[in-house]
């Protein structure tokens, strides 16, 4: 993938941007348009991008695919993690108002905690998607077509 | 001033449109593959920064136009990387203009030659 001079260097321009935006769209989510799942499907684009341009083996080096399959359980464990707690506080399960002295700032916690499991999550499966099929060997050759 | 700016704004959105809409009827009238990736690309980048133009002198000093700074820029970077993918795929799979044509087994070959030169430059690099 030498030759592919412009698509590499703005991939290396874009990577970063492409992962601020998805952090910007994860803690903002509760001011405006965005949350846990759009935030991890940006988180992902930018791997995905890098893996697409500068091929699998390189994304592999930065992200190692045992890494993503923990990182899919460590966001539902955050999610239902969170439930416990609030149920250790003596509240129903993930009823967030236990968290803090005052409800609203408990749910204000609360939701932060689970959009970020449910970002971390989502990001994880879309990567993990896209090295299940980029790690599928050819069927057909390139020298063939 | 107030009626500067919003002539100004106004005029800018209209003029970015009517280049949108000029692209687009590129896109259905040309001929080719390559004349209407052309017509596509270029009216999408002068449209969209007049469009974009527009919307700051409407929006005002206020974060709106920070951020439709930062998306303009981002689109000025894309729009133009993903027209160069485009055209440098037909490229290599032996994509023609019209009119111009290669006897029918270059016509089979062409792609084909072009990838290999691609790979073997490649090795040279490496």
């Amino acid at each position: 993938m030498r030759h592919h001079l412009i698509l590499r260097v703005v991939t290396k321009l874009l990577a970063a941007p492409i992962m601020l935006f998805a952090l910007y769209v994860q803690f903002h989510g509760d001011f405006s348009p965005g949350g846990g799942f759009q935030a991890g499907v940006i988180f992902a684009v930018a791997f995905i991008l890098f893996g697409i341009v500068f091929g699998l083996d390189k994304v592999q080096q930065v992200f190692p695919t045992w890494i993503v399959h923990r990182l899919m359980a460590l966001g539902a464990l955050i999610y239902g993690g969170t439930g416990v707690v609030t149920m250790l506080l003596g509240k129903a399960y993930l009823d967030y108002s236990a968290l803090a002295h005052h409800p609203e700032h408990g749910q204000h916690y609360g939701i932060f905690a689970v959009e970020l499991g449910v970002g971390v999550t989502v990001s994880a499966v879309m990567i993990s998607v896209y090295y299940a099929f980029a790690g599928r060997p050819p069927r057909i050759s390139d020298e063939e077509w | 001033m107030t009626v500067l700016i919003e002539i100004l704004s106004w005029a800018t959105i209209i003029g970015g449109g009517i280049f949108l809409i000029i692209g687009s009827v590129g896109i259905i009238r040309f001929p080719d593959f390559w004349s209407r990736l052309h017509a596509a690309s270029v009216t999408d980048s002068l449209g969209m920064l007049l469009l974009m133009l527009g919307m700051c002198l409407q929006a005002g000093l206020t974060l709106v136009t920070v951020k439709l700074v930062v998306i303009t820029i981002f689109l000025f970077i894309t729009g133009p990387t993903a027209t160069h993918a485009v055209a440098n795929a037909a490229l290599v799979s032996g994509f023609l203009p019209k009119g111009k044509t290669l006897p029918i087994e270059e016509k089979k070959t062409a792609g084909k030659i072009l990838r290999r030169k691609l790979k073997s430059s490649s090795k040279v690099k490496r």
